[in-house]
């Protein structure tokens, strides 16, 4: 069941002939229970789209257009886009949490984590009395596998990856049915991070919440997400079922940014990654925002922005130019996916530009 | 699956180092007299001519103070360095012409280059204060071929550029190239791609291999993510909490690792082909450098922990040809039958042969 749908979502920052695209037309489905990635460099959007989504947005952050659908329980549907400050304040953590990259900043360093876990649950559950909240409290450090008794201490008391858990139990302290984390475990060390990041999944597989999780770690990815969408320069370029996008991935880019990662096994050999650099926002090139780097760069790319192509009969799509069906595809773009019965390239082929949606 | 590699040089007969550090110690007092935190306790790596080296550790294992103590930012409070195997003097001419050989690239390209200087003036600096400055017009010749060298070509295009035109690729060519000014022997690469986008790391990798490849530059390449270090190096030593734990031929330790901790480090990289579930082989975080763990600095944490570990400080063994790892399973009076079965490493062998202490 879809939980939130995301419809040509655009964002600029400023406005008028200065304005800087930073989201454009983006497209995203989050069905409840699900864990779904979105991948991207500094720059792409992912963040931005990410305020966008829960209303967070600041000046000179604007959203410009599309509707962000938040599907509730028996059929009720609210887009957060036209969602006043009163429902707004109704929403966020009980419905949607959001848990961002720095718990340093996020957390008040002159509260207790005490006080600030009560906080949200003075706010969202009034009948509960202080006794109540105090051991609500306390059961939610334990979920993040923090001992209770550190309910009295300071953050700069606590570890970075504490803090961070800290944050996750904070989220979750109201059962949302969303929680959105924008590069969760970055500032963290590789096994502070893995740690987490197993005690998120089992979390979701016992709350069954759904996540989208935000990082420009695609190998992470690829791990702990069952569908990735990779963005672009402000656009959704592809979206896949996480094994499908790794092992057969379709657009250009996401195979570049594979190739960025060098494998911890087999054979050592020289990655070339992606030339370039990515592009200028307040200058972005005509056409396929990725042209400059493309090695398949055509004519059309040049001067025409791809339509997203929805590939084959399962939940993947791609915006490039060169899956549109009417032109050979190089080897690269068309490996095998584990995921389609067929040979994708068989489906492809004979339905060409299916469902495409005009940008 | 995973076959041990030889070691590509045999150890003995390698030519002498070109920069050796020599039982390295720095300790750095703590605030209000609160104690000594050891951030590098007793380091010695050898760097082979126009080798690279990679030198992987969790953030606070002291790779970064190793880092400014090979390139005499800090001074050592022990163990001495060595140049074509002759010790360096710290007096201020002897560091001058230290650094005319070893020249040291730090990780935040946006704040180590001055926004107000353009970037002739960058690479123009190092040449003047080693007194290599060229007269006149061929200082911007002996620039273009600095920017030619890390890529950043046509390089008339980038020489009057200032740091906030450029990207942080750029940037970082920019720093490497103000390294290579002085044309040193050595470089220190502390972290070079770790604050940039992961499309143009690569590229930088790559450059530092052509730097190598082309120049014989020896590269010491510092870095937290162990999967780049196995690309680019031809030797990694791996650091925990201010010791270096193993060291040997980049094949040998990732495919192999022989020391608990870059086992635990190893199985907690992201990688697409293991399960997110596969549990960890070891726990918890990095200890305090103010009081270190007595014995193994790793006992705490190791699902291998003996009676010994917490004890006595286990003594470097060899556990392949040129590969060294400091720990008490390799020794043969303490190590369990099943020992040498997860130093093959790798993920296809579940440890499950192994008693579990927790």
């Amino acid at each position: 069941m879809p939980l939130i749908e995301v419809r040509g979502l655009r964002v600029d920052y400023g406005s008028g002939a200065e304005a800087v695209h930073a989201v454009v037309d983006a497209g995203l489905t989050l069905y409840s229970g699900q864990v779904l990635g979105l991948a991207g460099e500094s720059g792409s959007g992912k963040s931005t789209l990410a305020y966008a989504m829960t209303r967070l947005l600041r000046a000179p952050g604007m959203i410009t257009g599309g509707e962000v659908l938040l599907h509730g329980e028996g059929g009720h549907t609210l887009d957060l886009l036209a969602a006043d400050e009163k429902q707004l304040r109704e929403l966020r953590w009980s419905r949607v949490a959001v848990v961002l990259q720095s718990a340093m900043h996020a957390l008040n360093p002159v509260m207790t984590i005490g006080v600030q876990l009560t906080d949200v649950l003075h706010a969202h559950m009034p009948e509960l009395d202080h006794r109540e909240r105090h051991e609500r409290a306390g059961g939610l450090l334990e979920m993040v596998g923090i001992n209770a008794d550190r309910l009295g201490s300071y953050p700069h008391q606590l570890s970075g990856g504490m803090r961070q858990r800290v944050m996750i139990a904070m989220a979750l302290a109201l059962e949302p049915a969303v929680v959105i984390m924008d590069e969760p475990t970055t500032a963290l060390d590789v096994v502070t991070q893995r740690e987490i990041l197993q005690e998120l999944t089992e979390l979701q597989h016992k709350l069954s919440f759904a996540v989208l999780f935000i990082t420009h770690d695609l190998s992470l990815l690829v791990e702990i997400a069952e569908t990735i969408a990779v963005m672009y320069a402000g656009r959704l370029i592809e979206r896949a079922p996480a094994r499908s996008l790794y092992r057969a991935p379709r657009h250009p880019y996401t195979v570049g940014l594979l190739e960025s990662f060098p494998a911890l096994h087999g054979p050592r050999k020289r990655l070339t990654g992606i030339t370039g650099s990515p592009p200028d926002l307040r200058n972005p090139p005509p056409g396929c925002a990725f042209h400059p780097r493309c090695q398949y760069a055509m004519d059309v790319c040049r001067t025409d922005v791809p339509v997203t192509i929805q590939l084959g009969s399962g939940d993947r799509s791609a915006a490039c130019w060169l899956q549109t069906g009417d032109r050979p595809v190089p080897p690269e773009l068309a490996r095998p996916d584990p995921e389609a019965g067929p040979p994708a390239l068989d489906s492809t082929g004979s339905e060409p530009a299916a469902a495409g949606r005009q940008t | 699956m995973t076959v041990v590699q030889p070691a590509t040089r045999p150890v003995s007969d390698q030519p002498p180092a070109l920069l050796e550090a020599r039982g390295l110690t720095r300790h750095f007092a703590a605030a209000r007299g609160r104690g000594v935190v050891h951030a590098v306790d007793d380091a010695s790596i050898a760097l082979a001519p126009g080798s690279i080296t990679g030198l992987v550790g969790e953030s606070g294992s002291g790779k970064s103070t190793l880092a400014r103590l090979l390139a005499m930012l800090v001074p050592p409070t022990a163990g001495e360095l060595l140049l074509d195997g002759t010790a360096i003097r710290a007096s201020k001419r002897g560091r001058r012409a230290y650094a005319r050989n070893v020249q040291l690239v730090l990780q935040d390209p946006f704040s180590s280059l001055n926004p107000v200087h353009d970037v002739r003036y960058h690479l123009a600096r190092p040449l003047q204060v080693q007194g290599l400055c060229p007269p006149g017009a061929r200082l911007d010749d002996v620039i273009m071929g600095l920017l030619e060298r890390v890529a950043l070509t046509p390089a008339a295009q980038f020489i009057r550029k200032y740091p906030h035109e450029l990207s942080g690729g750029q940037r970082q060519r920019v720093a490497i190239a103000r390294a290579l000014a002085v044309q040193p022997r050595v470089l220190l690469a502390d972290e070079p791609v770790s604050m940039l986008d992961v499309s143009i790391r690569l590229g930088v990798l790559n450059l530092l291999a052509d730097l190598r490849e082309n120049e014989g530059l020896t590269i010491l390449y510092i870095t937290h993510d162990i999967a780049s270090a196995r690309y680019l190096s031809d030797d990694i030593a791996v650091m925990y909490a201010g010791q270096l734990v193993e060291s040997g031929p980049a094949r040998s330790v990732t495919d192999s690792p022989a020391h608990p901790y870059t086992q635990l480090l190893l199985s907690a990289a992201p990688d697409p082909a293991q399960p997110l579930s596969a549990p960890l082989p070891g726990h918890g975080g990095a200890p305090s450098l103010l009081a270190p763990p007595t014995g193994c600095r790793f006992h705490p944490r190791c699902p291998h922990a003996m009676a010994i570990c917490s004890a006595t400080e286990p003594p470097p063994a060899q556990v392949a040809p040129g590969h060294v790892s400091s720990c008490w399973l390799h020794s043969p009076e303490y190590a369990p039958a099943s020992a040498q079965t997860t130093a093959e490493g790798g993920t296809d062998e579940p440890p499950s042969k192994l008693t579990d202490t927790d």
